[in-house]
């Protein structure tokens, strides 16, 4: 087995541009679930929509890129005050499962025929960040040092990618210290104690859905930057669940939590894919027991036993405080 | 008091069937269309089988709701784990080829099994750590996908069919046609429904879950072992879910995923009827069917689940204790 391989291939997955995707993604989701205690599972919902967005404006009305962005932060706003005005007033399961419902709903809807002329139907969307790449003034060629090497398109990516990341960690970090954090967080806490300080709860726990929402949409359009493409499928709830697995990991209601945990999980993922791989190929592991079309089906078998077994023993995860996560029945 | 109670989930059935079919009537005064009321009734009667088998596997996910106010998330896997264990059973070259009924019957068995040793084995350790609720629904992701991920790899990506009951012609009832299959696999579920009303309503382990659900210490404190109650919740739940699982397969497909499909309306259901009542399950899921089959007179059928999860939303809006469910506070 080469570990240099598996080493290098683990690495550039870490710190790769799906790993800042999922990141942001999660930073989001982390003002909901970590500071607000909003059991929030149709997180993917405001990065479809931040996606398709962006990707509808370009492509499909022939609109510049900048437009498109304002658009698909727009219709996470959107999304956030229709999904927060029904459900924000309910108890934390009803919560979980109407926002799970919507994300799978609008999923549905931007795959559908009837819906094709606009979103490209199961096909996606393509080819409409060009603009992006255009203003690129990284030269081409490929960069990295050791194994781990990417293009100049790829760095490019990585730069804007990691720098948002770093923008978005920084305006957080302002807001959850702010008095408008303070009280977040008492929500959290004790929903019942805050009101009856006079403060509006169902407002704060609105400005989060939305503001988290919006970090959701640009992670989103990230992603379809990335690939130049959208397609219904890669928004299915199953991002969301991964989102979760690597909050936890990291440390929810922590601001670096979401991205310690987003390089570790997608370090850890590649390095069992190739290790796992590479044992098959090397006769270690029988291919009876594990085909290689399998690996993928396997390590995502042990991204859940992982969640499992992080819940059970540190459900605080990486950086964050025990004390803090010890969510109960609300 | 009892018969009141038992008159409910028949009412709420037919008060959801009788408007559809009137609407049915006008929408054929109105648009004129030939057979559109006989398409209408055709798509209420697949509607109200596959209400019926949301209905089944919804009904455990409420209880276990109702009893440890845990939303499983994992609950689609049990269905999924059902249909590919009779899969396995009845077609699998590896299996031992049994015909289908007694491959179904160790099925449910197995999910019976399943249910109560993740009870014991999992949910009660978390429970005795003091792990808090909100945890205990990410814990249940992990677990689904565990075992989705298991299954994937046991019984791979292909869809299969059974190898009984496969085809069949329909016969025609009226302006109405189902096959034999589906026919039986109907009134197979609304028994079903029926015996869970009544081991609800009648027996002491019923009526011991039922004073759980509703008060778990008074019932504590009144010598219930809830503990128990638990378990038999859980493998009651584990039984219900392969038992649909095997009926889905059965009218439908068995893939690896179609657990986690039948999820959200098994949740969308549940929500509708009201959030821990069982007879809210059977008649919430009932809605979410007949409101999936019915939408595609109108709509793409690529669109069928999207209406029944934008149902759930609207319900919301209007009543969000659900269709039966107590008032209390929800929020």
């Amino acid at each position: 087995m080469d570990w240099s391989v598996i080493f290098s291939d683990a690495v550039r997955s870490g710190i790769g541009p799906i790993a800042a995707v999922y990141a942001l993604a999660a930073m989001g989701l982390n003002l909901h679930f970590g500071y607000t205690g909003l059991l929030n599972f149709g997180q993917v919902g405001f990065m479809l929509v931040g996606g398709y967005g962006l990707a509808i404006t370009v492509a499909t009305w022939g609109g510049p890129m900048v437009l498109g962005v304002l658009v698909g932060l727009a219709s996470a706003v959107v999304l956030a005050l229709l999904l927060g005005l029904p459900t924000l007033r309910l108890r934390a399961d009803y919560l979980a499962i109407t926002t799970i419902a919507a994300g799978e709903t609008l999923r549905l809807f931007y795959r559908s025929s009837w819906a094709e002329p606009v979103t490209g139907g199961v096909y996606g969307l393509q080819r409409f960040a060009n603009d992006f790449y255009e203003i690129s003034p990284i030269p081409r060629g490929t960069y990295g040092v050791w194994l781990v090497e990417f293009s100049s398109r790829d760095v490019w990516v990585l730069i804007v990618a990691w720098a948002l990341v770093a923008l978005v960690g920084l305006l957080l970090a302002l807001l959850v210290h702010s008095p408008w954090g303070r009280v977040v967080r008492a929500i959290r806490e004790d929903e019942t104690a805050v009101r009856s300080l006079g403060k509006n709860v169902y407002a704060y726990k609105m400005t989060s859905l939305v503001l988290g929402g919006v970090i959701g949409a640009a992670a989103g359009m990230l992603q379809a930057i990335q690939v130049q493409s959208v397609s219904p499928d890669t928004f299915d709830p199953g991002v969301t669940f991964f989102l979760y697995t690597l909050l936890v990991l990291g440390g929810a209601g922590r601001i670096l939590g979401p991205v310690v945990g987003s390089i570790l999980f997608w370090f850890v993922l590649s390095f069992l894919d190739s290790a796992l791989r590479q044992a098959i190929d090397a006769g270690y592991v029988s291919p009876e027991l594990i085909s290689t079309s399998e690996i993928g089906a396997v390590r995502f078998a042990l991204v859940g036993l992982a969640l499992i077994v992080l819940i059970a023993f540190r459900p605080q995860g990486l950086l964050g405080s025990r004390k803090e996560m010890m969510l109960g029945a609300r | 008091m009892r018969h009141q109670r038992l008159f409910v989930p028949v009412l709420a059935l037919f008060l959801v069937t009788a408007p559809a079919v009137t609407a049915s009537a006008q929408g054929e005064a109105v648009l004129g269309a030939p057979g559109f009321g006989a398409r209408a009734l055709q798509a209420l009667v697949d509607g109200i089988q596959f209400g019926a088998i949301i209905a089944i596997t919804a009904v455990g996910l409420s209880l276990i709701f109702g009893t440890i106010h845990l939303i499983n998330f994992a609950h689609g896997e049990l269905v999924t784990i059902g249909a590919t264990f009779a899969f396995f059973l009845n077609v699998s070259p590896a299996g031992p080829g049994w015909h289908l009924i007694p491959a179904a019957i160790a099925a449910v068995a197995f999910g019976a099994l399943l249910g109560g040793a993740i009870d014991r084995g999992l949910w009660r350790p978390l429970r005795a750590r003091g792990t808090g609720m909100i945890n205990l629904f990410i814990a249940t992701i992990g677990l689904s996908l565990l075992l989705r991920h298991v299954v994937l790899v046991l019984y791979g990506a292909r869809p299969g069919s059974y190898a009984q009951y496969d085809i069949q012609s329909a016969i025609d009832l009226g302006p109405v046609g189902i096959t034999p299959r589906d026919l039986t696999v109907t009134l197979l579920s609304v028994l079903v429904l029926l015996g869970i009303a009544a081991l609800l309503q009648r027996t002491r382990i019923g009526t011991a879950i039922r004073a759980v659900s509703v008060n778990r210490d008074l019932a504590e404190a009144s010598g219930i072992d809830v503990q128990r109650v638990v378990l038999v919740v859980w493998m009651l739940g584990g039984a219900l879910a392969a038992l649909g699982g095997v009926f889905f397969g059965l009218v439908e497909i068995v893939t690896w995923d179609m657990g986690f499909k039948l999820l959200l309306l098994m949740f969308a259901g549940i929500i509708l009827g009201g959030l821990g009542s069982a007879y809210g399950a059977m008649a919430g899921s009932l809605v979410i069917g007949i409101v999936a089959q019915m939408s595609t007179l109108w709509f793409p059928v690529d669109l069928q689940y999207a209406w029944a999860l934008l149902a759930l939303i609207v319900v919301l809006l209007i009543r969000p204790q659900g269709i039966l469910g107590r008032r209390e506070r929800v929020g």
